[in-house]
């Protein structure tokens, strides 16, 4: 992580610009360890990587977990696509309804459902799953089971932009942006064009 | 969401809001060659119908499937109801297998309410009497939505027996809780006093009340609730209150025909307009599944508040 650059961020403080402390009142310790230029090749690099490791680019089809796995999946397929010169099936997954977390609390509200939207049948195709950031597993299982219910593809496999550790699950990705050693009380952000208006991956203590 | 859903009334703007978008996720469920997500395992969901009914009971029974629920329905015609249990016993006596959810309907308004306050299990009204159907307004809703896009601004007519019909109340309060003007009209012996206080607006005539309309709404004349003589015939009932192609004519082009069912063909509606090109009774059913999807789903979690769970 030589490129890491650690900056304080809001409120500003003139006195104390760089050196906040976590958990200090003032803010939040804010590391940026992805930027821009960076995200663009390191998608370029797994496209790549996804051509070179799948002979037969006719059963590739990208499927993105919401909510920032689906703008990946898109950059993906378009990348795919330049590549290998076959636009690559997108579809979108939400796996609110498959989560394992789902009613243990006697307290607050439930979590949102999005639609799922794959437009094409997944039976005999290699299926790329795509999202943000690899951390428990536990959304993977969950997204595994969703795709199951979809039909029988071939080959699912996983592709992430960042695999920050701490796994609970026996789950492991196949194309990895960036392993970023974490800590359990770090909190990884994925800032996407799509959504966020940046694309930036930030450490935060919290 | 509260514990229960007894009412259209209880709702908010944003929770109804976020009811008829996660019943856009829901719909797509339908959709897959899998027709089930594992959200409610282990959950165990009774349907109580003291009322007969196709639709409803279907659908809350094919959407707690969808959501591998495991679900049973009491018909009352079987029940131990025929031997004079009470309603609250009968409730009582679920309760002590630990159920997770009651799905009600009844002839009885309040009966909702009742069981609400006797018993730990989320109840959700499936029609109670004269009083409301909350469901039903949900998809009524949820299909104006689709063809619209929105509801706030839009000209609904609903036309029919507004005396006896829950589905008028559920619909009335939650249209004009999103902005849409609301008309109604029907004969005047089957207009309820205070009925403006749905924030509606009541017309005499069929031909003016649906007039330039975005969705017009008819009501089924409710022979199994009516003691009396309400009007003088079916067919004087049809000739002056009953949707036909020349009345549809008077709305705008792009006009939806809704009715909750079940229809009284050559009554209410005419069959050619049930069946017409505007008609969108079909999808109505269709939602119906997905929008009670998502009840149960945000039923299924946790209460606001401690004080309340």
């Amino acid at each position: 992580m030589t490129d890491a650059v650690p900056r304080a961020r809001s409120p500003q403080s003139p006195n104390h610009p760089i050196t906040q402390l976590p958990n200090s009142a003032a803010g939040v310790l804010v590391t940026v360890v992805m930027d821009a230029d960076r995200m663009s090749r390191t998608l370029t690099r797994i496209a790549h990587e996804i051509v070179e490791r799948n002979r037969g680019i006719e059963e590739l089809a990208l499927v993105g977990i919401r909510t920032r796995g689906v703008p990946i999946a898109k950059r993906l397929a378009h990348a795919i696509g330049e590549i290998a010169g076959h636009e690559v099936p997108t579809g979108a997954l939400d796996i609110t309804l498959y989560r394992d977390d789902l009613m243990r609390h006697a307290v607050g509200p439930q979590p949102v459902v999005r639609s799922t939207e794959i437009p094409f049948s997944i039976d005999d195709k290699r299926i790329l799953l795509v999202d943000d950031v690899l951390y428990t597993g536990r959304t993977i299982r969950a997204a595994l089971d969703a795709l199951i219910d979809f039909g029988r593809p071939k080959v699912i496999q996983l592709v992430v932009l960042v695999d920050r550790g701490h796994r609970e699950l026996p789950i492991k990705a196949d194309y990895v942006g960036k392993n970023l050693p974490t800590s359990a009380s770090q909190s990884v952000q994925v800032h996407l064009m799509e959504i966020d208006g940046k694309d930036e991956v930030e450490i935060q203590e919290t | 969401m509260k514990k229960d859903l007894l009412s259209i009334a209880d709702l908010s703007c944003e929770e109804i809001t976020l009811i008829l978008d996660t019943t856009e996720a829901m719909r797509e469920i339908g959709q897959r060659p899998i027709k089930k997500v594992p959200t409610l395992r282990g959950k165990t969901v009774v349907n109580l119908f003291y009322e007969p009914s196709t639709r409803t009971r279907t659908s809350f029974e094919i959407a707690e499937k969808r959501l591998s629920a495991d679900t049973l329905s009491i018909p009352v015609s079987t029940s131990s109801v025929l031997k004079g249990e009470t309603l609250v016993d009968t409730a009582l006596n679920i309760e002590a297998m630990q159920p997770d959810m009651i799905v009600l309907r009844h002839a009885s308004s309040g009966a909702a309410h009742l069981l609400s306050r006797i018993c730990r299990s989320r109840i959700i009204n499936a029609g109670d009497g004269m009083h409301e159907h909350p469901t039903q307004a949900l998809l009524d809703a949820f299909t104006i939505r689709e063809h619209k896009h929105r509801i706030e601004g839009l000209k609904v007519t609903i036309v029919g027996d507004l005396l006896h019909s829950r589905v008028l109340r559920s619909d009335a309060l939650l249209l004009t809780k999103l902005g849409a003007q609301v008309c109604v009209c029907g004969p005047a012996t089957l207009v309820p006093v205070g009925i403006e206080r749905l924030g509606v607006r009541v017309s005499t005539s069929v031909d003016e009340a649906v007039a330039d309309a975005d969705v017009i709404m008819l009501l089924r004349i409710q022979h199994e609730r009516m003691q009396g003589a309400f009007f003088p015939s079916v067919r004087e009932y049809f000739n002056t209150f009953g949707m036909t192609k020349a009345r549809v004519a008077r709305a705008r082009p792009d006009v939806i025909i809704m009715h909750p069912g079940p229809m009284n063909r050559g009554v209410e509606i005419a069959s050619d307009v049930a069946d017409g090109p505007y008609s969108v009774i079909l999808e109505q059913v269709a939602n119906g599944v997905a929008v009670r999807m998502a009840v149960l789903y945000l039923l299924a979690g946790g209460v606001e508040d401690e004080a309340a769970a």
